[in-house]
């Protein structure tokens, strides 16, 4: 039964990574795709909004991290070991994001330092984003050989291949969509919500471009992708959902609805995390030999499973009341100074 | 470079890194704390700007220890998977439990740094407080962890096997206590002597003197107490590394016969082939009355530890010594402190007085270090104290030392570009938060 909390969690702990480490990496892609005169509005903007979650959004890649090497300790060494380039790849990411983000909010001087900082984090906040792709298409792209013998195939093809590279740009571009219109509707003029609102536009248009390519670098990598989407209802109604309320979304984006956008947006995400692991559930690690490495299968000792479960549960108690009172609080903020 | 070096040494740079930053978000919330309730309290704004100042150093530094601990976490299983895949559910407890501390942190950090006059303010100055508090709890969980590699216990290891698993004992092994105390004491001491010297300096120089003086104030009481403190929770760790690491202690006392009525060794150069100490200082009987409370008691030597099993015995014999003789510095500087307070005020105004804590500000760090080292090394060549060897744990991929350079120029120049910020930081503290230069003591 824990065995099942514990699943639960570390799906959710994935999804809200994706969404509010997503929106900030995102904020990031924007930065980076957005002119320079708009540049250091833009930049005021991502901070106020983005700042008082900041510490707490990457925790839940922690929090993932830890319930797979408690829980599912088999798992998270096959990866650590196959995947080590991309992930040392991702961590280099997250080290220079994370602290040029805080150089630049905390520096006492302003001066051409700044635009060093920002250099750093616009591209990091792109290059963070398409590893833990790279990471996440990898695991299921059955390219990993634990019974490699050559240094390539052991611990380059594992990830290096079309499919993991299209996820991992997948990423990017949804990451830039959540944060646009995660920012439209923190935009304080009508010509500042109409560029967010046109980067939408385009990070969706990428989106949907990079979703078409893994979808044939998959069938070009042999992945049976399509089934897996679309060989079950789950994968078919969670789809047809994405697709209707993306033409709900653009209503709402024209009637000026900042709020039942970012739900929208947040279904959409949801609904994609779910098609994409529905269907797999539990084999979270696809092997070149066919093989699987499950959840159910390799779980840890029930007592550590066990054990794990209540620190999560009674950590719940404790985090969520206070994390919505932190972000309602500055949502409360913004509506006062409108 | 050999992999499995290459591997240990990356770990003991992101380790010795991360320990700097997460040791001072765990102790710099408290002083701001006190900073800033004697705002709330006199209404004296230069409190309220020396918390101010502060809580813009905590952010880079928590921001800089919380990537720190997150690339440390992957790195568990990038470097040690063999590791990792049997201890993660048996030692992963306190990590699990880390997590609920971390995120409590990183949520009160987000409204203290934000919440300047957007709150009540003793609600805002509560925030702050459990920013504090839970980082020592992390800090207490993750040394448990750690100790569990000292002093393993929750499972029963019947061939190759690791039955029977019990994160809770594991959790509470007989190490964590001594190791938790010990180190929650290091970090104040640390921290506290480093933020009062890097204050001693600017009233040396005349900026800002009331500013820097109360702030001065602040950070010494806790590094005062706290040094104080340290070599009697050290005492506590001693006797449990004798009872449950016999090779680490003997290693850092260079103790290379078992034998009754052992002397005390301070400083001196081990000599692994001739077995001798050579230019020490000896105190006769003192390590077996320090570690059994008898003048007469035997100590095991390295003689009864298979060479196999042995640590690096100059390395954790120096380690220890520097610890040890940084903590005797810092006690005697703590004294001082105190008796200036009660006897000689004036000599917080003495170039001569303010200039020996200036010198200390990287002691209680190198200290720190030091004793890490102590910890570690001794317990080589395990991992997990005698029951894998760190040689089995390591990643089979090759190429490591191509991580290992990679990692230490990114951990290099984020050590630089830290110090230029706090140097802008500290700097910028006339223009920032100017207030008449008062008689500092009155
Ligand atoms: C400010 C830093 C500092 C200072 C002044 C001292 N220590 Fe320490 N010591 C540490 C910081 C530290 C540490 C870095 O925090 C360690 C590493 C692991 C731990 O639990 O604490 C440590 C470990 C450590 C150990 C090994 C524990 C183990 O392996 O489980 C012993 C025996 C001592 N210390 C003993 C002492 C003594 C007798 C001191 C007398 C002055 C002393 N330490 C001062
Ligand atoms: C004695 C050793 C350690 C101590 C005392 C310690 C303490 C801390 C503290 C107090 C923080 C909060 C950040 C800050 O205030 O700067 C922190 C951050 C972190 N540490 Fe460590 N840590 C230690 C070792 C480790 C190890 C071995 C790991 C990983 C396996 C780790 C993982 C983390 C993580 C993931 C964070 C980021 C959490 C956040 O975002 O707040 N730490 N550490
Ligand atoms: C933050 C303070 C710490 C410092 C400065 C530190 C330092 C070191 C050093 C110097 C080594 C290398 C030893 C050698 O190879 O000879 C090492 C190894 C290691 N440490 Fe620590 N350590 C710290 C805390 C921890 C904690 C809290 C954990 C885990 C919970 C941990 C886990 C490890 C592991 C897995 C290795 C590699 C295996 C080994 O060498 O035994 N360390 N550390």
């Amino acid at each position: 039964m824990m065995l099942y909390v514990v699943i639960v969690y570390l799906w959710v702990a994935l999804l809200l990574y994706l969404l509010l480490g997503g929106a900030d990496f995102g904020a990031g892609i924007i930065e980076l795709f957005t002119s320079e005169d708009n540049k250091a509005k833009a930049r005021k903007l991502m901070y106020e909004a983005i700042g008082p979650i900041w510490e707490a959004n990457h925790m839940w890649l922690i929090i993932a991290i830890v319930i797979l090497f408690v829980g599912f300790p088999g798992i998270y060494a096959t990866m650590s070991i196959h995947l080590h380039i991309p992930l040392v790849i991702m961590l280099l990411g997250i080290i220079a994001r994370g602290t040029a983000f805080a150089f630049r909010n905390y520096d006492a001087v302003h001066d051409n330092m700044q635009k060093v900082y920002n250099k750093i984090f616009v591209y990091s906040s792109f290059i963070t984003p398409l590893f833990l792709g790279v990471i996440a298409g990898s695991a299921v792209s059955g390219q990993i050989d634990i019974h490699a013998n050559t240094f390539l195939s052991a611990y380059i093809y594992s990830w290096f291949n079309w499919f993991s590279i299209t996820i991992g740009f997948f990423t990017v571009a949804l990451c830039g969509y959540v944060a646009a219109i995660y920012l439209i509707g923190e935009a304080n003029d009508p010509a500042e919500k109409k560029r967010f609102v046109r980067k939408a536009w385009q990070m969706n248009i990428a989106a949907v471009v990079a979703g078409a390519l893994v979808f044939i670098a998959a069938i070009d990598d042999g992945i049976p992708l399509v089934q897996w989407v679309f060989g079950n209802p789950v994968g078919i109604i969670a789809v047809a959902a994405a697709t209707i309320s993306l033409v709900i979304l653009w209503y709402f984006i024209i009637r000026g609805r900042s709020k039942s956008l970012r739900l929208l947006a947040g279904l959409q995400i949801t609904m994609i995390l779910l098609t994409t692991t529905y269907k797999h559930y539990p084999n979270i690690v696809v092997l070149k030999n066919g093989g699987y490495l499950s959840l159910i299968e390799n779980k840890g000792a029930d007592k550590a499973i066990e054990a794990l479960g209540w620190a999560l549960l009674i950590g719940s108690v404790f985090i969520l009341p206070a994390l919505v009172y932190l972000i309602y609080s500055f949502q409360k903020r913004d509506k006062s100074t409108d | 470079m050999d992999d499995f070096i290459a591997a240990r040494s990356q770990m003991a740079l992101s380790l010795g890194f991360h320990i700097v930053f997460s040791c001072i978000g765990m102790v710099m919330p408290f002083f701001m704390a006190i900073s800033h309730f004697y705002w709330l309290k006199t209404k004296d704004p230069v409190y309220k700007n020396i918390t101010k100042a502060w809580s813009k150093g905590v952010a880079i530094f928590f921001a800089t220890g919380a990537v720190s601990g997150t690339v440390l976490s992957f790195e568990l299983g990038l470097l040690w998977p063999k590791f990792m895949e049997h201890a993660g559910p048996i030692f992963g407890m306190p990590f699990s439990l880390e997590g609920t501390a971390f995120f409590i942190e990183a949520i009160a950090l987000g409204f203290f740094l934000y919440g300047w006059e957007k709150f009540n303010p003793w609600f805002h100055w509560f925030t702050g407080v459990i920013v504090g508090i839970s980082g020592i709890v992390s800090g207490i969980l993750v040394v448990a962890a750690n100790s569990w590699m000292n002093s393993p216990a929750g499972f029963d290891y019947v061939n190759g096997q690791y039955l029977n698993i019990d994160p809770i004992k594991a959790m509470f092994n007989a190490a964590w206590f001594e190791q938790a105390l010990h180190m929650s004491i290091a970090a104040f001491a640390a921290t506290g002597f480093a933020v009062a010297g890097v204050h001693a300096l600017m009233i040396i120089r005349k900026k800002n003197a009331k500013f820097h003086y109360m702030a001065f104030r602040i950070a010494i009481v806790f590094a005062a107490v706290a040094a104080i403190l340290q070599p009697l929770s050290g005492d506590i760790s001693a006797k449990s590394v004798a009872k449950r690491q016999p090779a680490k202690l003997a290693a850092m006392e260079a103790d290379f016969k078992t034998e009754r009525s052992v002397p005390l060794i301070i400083g001196g150069i081990p000599d692994t082939k001739t077995k001798k100490v050579n230019y020490a200082i000896k105190i006769p009987g003192l390590l077996s009355f320090m570690t059994y409370d008898d003048f007469n008691a035997e100590v095991t030597g390295l003689d009864r530890i298979p060479v196999k099993d042995q640590p690096p015995v100059a390395i954790v014999h120096y380690a220890f010594q520097i610890m040890v003789g940084l903590g005797m510095l810092m006690l005697g500087l703590s004294l001082l402190y105190f008796f200036a307070l009660i006897k000689k005020k004036k000599w917080f105004k003495a170039n001569w007085f303010l200039k020996l804590f200036v010198a200390a500000i990287p002691l209680g760090f190198i200290a720190l270090e030091a004793g890490w080292t102590v910890t570690e090394v001794g317990r080589q060549p395990w991992i997990i104290q005698g029951v894998m060897r760190t040689a089995d744990a390591v990643t089979p991929m090759p190429g490591i030392h191509y991580s290992f350079y990679l990692f230490t120029a990114v951990y290099l120049s984020l050590s630089l570009v830290v110090i230029f910020m706090l140097y802008r930081q500290i700097k910028m503290v006339p223009k920032m938060y100017d207030t008449e230069i008062a008689d500092p003591i009155s």
